[in-house]
């Protein structure tokens, strides 16, 4: 047995919450000497405990990560008001972690009073991310900004704020000079800019700044100028009228700017003004043009996220260029038109597949997939650990031989072996399953819409795929017998969501009764579900 | 594995006495049917921004959530659309009675109507006058507008806002054209 101290010490070099949880699981001493000495905590599912029991069970957290609603909630699934209050944690943590530095929230709903409480109780605070969440406005912001005296990162990842003033950025005070990371890039309306200027250029160690689409092309080189340690900037809006001095003071910005890896923004692209860019592409890890519609990236980086325009010329392009090329995320132009102007096709990603071998992770929208494809995709890509595939159109089969997806997706799963997240779409049927629940032994998170033709489907998924933790289900034809089949599997998951699927109310009841570890909980926006017949459906 | 062997080893945690009778009984409509809440917003929305008209798969029905792009992105997309349709600045024509060709502004670059016909007074040299609520233009000439219906309109009836969003292209007559008609 070592002593305590040594114990501790190798501890210390556990950063992962997996190892952390295994290695409090091995005996009481472990236990005990683990909790006093996690100093941060993640919890997955806001709902699964209480506060108070995080804070009698790690007495030392320096950092707090939450999320709330389920991911479904991005797609308007989940009714307003449902829940994912950060409130009863934020007053916990008040009393019970008075040195809290971090915070970290995902799809959570943020009250200005619960930014007011975090601005006002921790006097080390130092981070705050919010991301997709919503419930604030710019006065809570404003809190934070009074407040914090040493906040290092305010983050508002894709978060709906309501927006009251621009000046809740004049509320640091000009002794304020630690910040590191500025993103409010989801803000819709301006902010003060000679507030940001002031801000950035008494911040020396800032990192990451990320705009919003109301400061203009004009300004940027200003904000530049100041800040040339920049790792990660997001562009305001890059539309201008043509100007050779806006130009060349733009290109000289970009050009100082030696450290910088990842660009984003780019809103309303003026095309012209794309080559200012050129200087800093060879450094750039991560570009982000998904809210241009621009064709021709010839830019070298590791993650790269666009919007269909791209088309499959741009992407043939990118396979021959981008050679360490990981992330590829291609969103759709026009997500609601039946016949797109767009030229891309699953052509562009099987190119991709084909030249970038480090590819690992994949969101592609398109409108055409063929079992052939995906399963040279497969063939060229086995590293692959993450793929998401959205076909525009519901139930489409496959466009070459009218057959089911099943094929093309268990290739996918047979052969990549390390996938750990999966979203499929088009036409499967409970054989898709039955690979999956065969193959996809690494399997985190699945995702299923409009697929599969019996309750087998859901028993192959449920039975078969040992490391599933994460289940979202929409409107398949799967009910009661699969899930209370397998009940005791989901007990080991953190989240299953079903919704217009065939599940019964009387089945989620028993389940519940059954299973009293698990929380079963009923959305459905009908008045008397109790007077239903046990056997109806439910949302 | 087929259904019958499924049903043979399963281990259920069923109702008692319940059988498959609910599954005969529920509705088995494919899932895609199911759309309670779908709408066909699209449709409208869409051909007022253009003014044109689109294919007709656009006026299908509309899956709640589905593709699953998230709502400030599709707004974004949208929001797009609007502006590339008018360019970067919203730029209409300007006809003037005897030029022979017409010129452009950018009706962005204007706060109001004054700053309006000052720049047109400049560009074309004429002198508009002021504006009155009674009798429109005391000059030669009498600055109009084609609105989102095709009408010609006296520039300035409206509110400031309003007449951006709805003029369509300008054009200066002579004031006893405009009397005539």
């Amino acid at each position: 047995m070592f002593p305590e101290e040594v114990l501790e010490h190798v501890f210390s070099f556990l950063t992962s919450h997996t190892d952390r949880n295994s290695v409090s699981l091995v005996c009481k001493t472990w236990y005990e000497m683990e909790r006093w000495c996690r100093k941060r905590v993640f919890i997955g599912n806001c709902y699964a405990v209480n506060p108070k029991v995080i804070i009698k069970r790690f007495p030392e957290v320096k950092g707090v990560e939450l999320k709330g609603k389920p991911h479904f909630a991005d797609f308007n699934l989940v009714p307003e008001g449902w829940g994912g209050f950060v409130w009863p944690w934020v007053v916990e943590f008040a009393k019970g972690y008075p040195w809290l530095e971090e915070i970290r929230l995902k799809r959570m709903v943020v009250s200005d009073e619960c930014l007011e409480i975090v601005a006002k109780s921790f006097s080390k605070f130092r981070v705050l991310v919010l991301e997709s969440c919503d419930g604030f406005s710019t006065d809570g912001l404003a809190s934070i900004a009074s407040h914090c005296r040493n906040l290092r990162v305010l983050d508002l990842r894709e978060c709906e704020v309501e927006e009251l003033s621009g000046h809740w950025l004049s509320h640091f005070p000009d002794s304020f000079t630690s910040l590191e990371v500025l993103n409010i890039a989801c803000l819709g309306s301006e902010v003060s800019f000679s507030a940001l200027e002031r801000l950035v250029a008494r911040s020396p160690k800032l990192k990451t700044l990320r705009l919003n689409r109301t400061v203009p092309l004009e300004k940027l080189s200003t904000l530049l100028q100041r800040a040339p340690q920049l790792i990660d900037f997001g562009t305001g809006s890059y539309s201008a009228e043509i100007r050779s001095d806006v130009y060349s003071s733009l290109k000289d910005a970009f050009s100082s700017c030696k450290n910088l890896k990842s660009l984003s923004g780019f809103w309303d692209v003026t095309p012209a003004y794309l080559p200012v860019v050129h200087s800093v592409c060879s450094q750039l890890t991560s570009l982000n043009l998904s809210y241009a519609s621009t064709q021709s990236p010839e830019l070298t980086k590791i993650r790269l996220v666009v919007l269909d325009c791209i088309e499959d010329t741009g992407l043939n392009t990118v396979s021959m260029t981008c050679k360490d090329l990981r992330e590829l995320v291609v969103f759709p132009s026009e997500p609601f038109v039946g016949d797109a102007e767009v030229q891309l096709t699953e052509q562009g990603l099987v190119s991709v597949s084909q030249g970038c071998s480090k590819l690992q992770s994949v969101l592609y929208f398109c409108r055409q997939m063929s079992n052939s494809a995906l399963i040279s995709i497969s063939k060229n890509r086995p590293n692959l650990t993450c793929f998401r595939l959205c076909i525009i159109e519901p139930t489409v089969p496959d466009y070459l031989t009218l057959e089911p997806l099943d094929v093309g997706f268990g290739s996918i799963v047979e052969n990549c072996k390390q996938l750990t997240r999966l979203s499929m779409s088009g036409l499967l049927t409970d054989r898709v399953f039955e690979y999956i629940g065969t193959h996809a032994k690494n399997l985190d998170m699945l995702s299923i819409a409009f697929a599969g033709d019996s309750d087998l489907g859901l028993h192959h998924v449920l039975s078969g795929c040992d490391s599933l933790r994460k289940l979202e289900i929409r409107d398949c034809p799967f009910g009661d017998k699969a899930l209370l089949a397998n009940a005791s599997k989901l007990e080991k998951m953190r989240s299953l969501w079903m919704s217009s699927c065939l599940v019964s109310f009387g089945a989620c009841k028993l389940l519940g009764q059954k299973m009293p570890g698990l929380n079963v909980e009923v959305i459905d926006e009908r008045e008397n579900l109790n007077s239903l017949p046990e056997y109806a459906p439910v949302e | 594995m087929d259904l019958i062997n499924f049903e043979a080893t399963e281990l259920r945690l069923g109702l008692p006495g319940s059988t498959d009778e609910w599954d005969k009984k529920s509705t088995a409509s494919p899932v895609n049917t199911n759309n309670k809440r779908s709408s066909s917003e699209m449709g409208s929305s869409v051909s007022d921004e253009t003014g044109s008209s689109r294919s007709p798969s656009l006026a299908k029905a509309q899956v709640v959530g589905w593709p699953p792009v998230r709502s400030y992105r599709k707004n974004i997309i949208q929001g797009k659309k609007s502006e590339s349709e008018s360019g970067s600045g919203m730029y209409v024509k300007v006809s003037m009675v005897g030029a022979p060709y017409l010129r452009k502004v950018d009706l962005k670059v204007y706060k109001s109507y004054d700053e309006l016909l000052k720049g047109l007074q400049d560009m074309f040299k004429c002198n508009i006058g002021l504006y009155s609520e009674k009798e429109g233009y005391k000059s030669e000439f009498a600055p109009t507008y084609e609105d989102k219906d095709g009408d010609w309109m006296l520039l300035g009836d409206v509110p400031w806002d309003m007449f951006l969003t709805s003029c369509r292209r300008l054009r200066i007559m002579k004031s006893c054209e405009v009397i005539e008609s």
